[in-house]
């Protein structure tokens, strides 16, 4: 369960202090939770502050009773980030290395390492990728490495960037059944209304405001009506 | 320059020398050229690192092709090598450096990141108590590989930019936006790493 208490996020900007996020309470305990919204209206910093890459001005935000500004650590072993660019997420040459490189931290054996990194490349189909560099994928296979990469490391929850903002029709597709049969709980900030109404939940963000909260076909035809 | 640096996979000697010696005799090859002055230590530095490129069968078309970037340098460097010390201290620098390019491309190109981690992660254990993070430098080792071609590709971009809007000839129109987007990456980057939680192990209070 991820909890929002009183959450404001501001930035300090030359020509003044500009608040991307105002006043936050909210509790998203469903499977699959969709925040939608206009660019910039602080969908993203809402996904952030959930794994702790933005941090509250004011208020708390925590996952599981664990607040995140304190213990960061604690909550990123529960909590996987899938970013909007996956060039910017992978960190190593191959796809096995970046696969490998998730599993570090719960493995140490390098054997052990590598035979759990085969299980999870074929478990996605990436076998025939293995020992391509991750700048010679395609976008939508970038976006896979990925997303099995979040996966390899076990989270309990999968925090998602508007995650098939670059993927043609095909790969965003792949993608967005991925992410929706995902058996942990699923945060999307999206612009995609099609996926987003495949959840149990959506936001909608405008302005750093909740400005609606409910079941996908109420907000989303709300959204569409005055976007 | 990227090839430079792109993991060829391979069964050959070469590839299959420990990562940790392979640094070593990297480190230990460099340290050697720097100290040891002479023409007689530039030539046998060049014939081993051409002997070792061979039996490693990483491909002197790629590798070459890979050095095209330095040429530059080389040339900038020679003339003023020559044109302070002569032309044998001139023929010294630039093979000197030649050799150590070709070593550290072999060590590179035959070597997965993977392997490479856990050597320097091994090799700075004994440095802990000094306060060095061994994982840490690990990664920014590996962080400084990745980001070579990626800036390629940067400055790529920035020329073809450049270029459509007529302005190819601007230095500033190429390496503005080439900087900006190299700050950006490191930023992504690093919200990537936090994201995944890589350094934490170096953060045993967190």
């Amino acid at each position: 369960m991820i909890s929002f208490d009183h959450v404001t996020v501001t930035h300090e900007l030359t020509e003044g202090t500009l608040t991307a996020l105002d006043g936050i309470s909210v509790t998203l305990s469903e499977p699959r939770v969709a925040l939608i919204g206009p660019n910039g209206s602080g969908k993203s910093t809402l996904a952030r502050l959930v794994n702790g890459l933005v941090t509250p001005s004011t208020g708390s935000v925590t996952v599981d009773g664990i607040d995140v500004a304190s213990r960061p650590r604690q909550v990123r072993d529960r909590v996987g980030f899938v970013f909007t660019d996956p060039a910017a997420q992978l960190i190593m040459p191959t796809v096995r290395e970046d696969i490998e490189l998730s599993l570090r931290r719960q493995e140490k054996n390098r054997s052990h390492r590598r035979t759990k990194a085969e299980q999870i490349l074929a478990t996605h189909g990436l076998e025939p990728l293995a020992d391509r560099s991750v700048h010679a994928l395609s976008g939508g296979q970038r976006q896979l490495v990925a997303l099995a990469g979040v996966l390899a490391a076990d989270p309990r929850i999968v925090v998602a960037d508007e995650p098939t903002t670059l993927l043609d029709l095909a790969n965003a597709r792949l993608i967005g059944d991925l992410l929706t049969g995902l058996d942990q709980q699923l945060i999307l900030a999206t612009h995609d209304l099609e996926l987003a109404a495949r959840c149990d939940r959506v936001l909608l963000i405008r302005d750093g405001h909740i400005a609606d909260d409910g079941p996908p076909d109420e907000v989303i035809a709300g959204y569409r009506a005055n976007p | 320059m990227s090839e430079l640096f792109a993991h060829v996979p391979g069964t050959t000697v070469v590839h299959r020398v420990p990562a940790g010696l392979k640094l070593l005799t990297l480190l230990a090859t460099s340290i050697t050229l720097m100290l040891v002055r002479g023409p007689l230590t530039t030539v046998v530095g060049l014939v081993l690192a051409a002997a070792v490129v061979t039996v490693s069968r990483i491909g002197w078309s790629r590798l070459l092709w890979g050095m095209r970037g330095l040429v530059i340098i080389l040339v900038l460097l020679g003339a003023y090598q020559w044109w302070r010390g002569g032309w044998p201290r001139s023929v010294e620098v630039v093979g000197d450096l030649v050799t150590i390019v070709l070593i550290a491309s072999v060590v590179t190109m035959t070597t997965p990141i993977d392997r490479m981690l856990d050597a320097v992660t091994t090799g700075l254990g004994p440095l802990r108590p000094l306060g060095v993070r061994p994982a840490r430098v690990a990664l920014a080792v590996s962080l400084t590989l990745q980001l070579i071609p990626i800036a390629f590709g940067l400055i790529a971009e920035s020329r073809d930019a450049a270029r459509a809007r007529g302005i190819e000839r601007s230095i500033r129109a190429r390496m503005i936006p080439t900087v900006i987007r190299v700050v950006a990456h490191a930023r992504t980057t690093g919200d990537a790493l936090w994201a995944r939680g890589v350094d934490d192990d170096e953060h045993p209070a967190r």
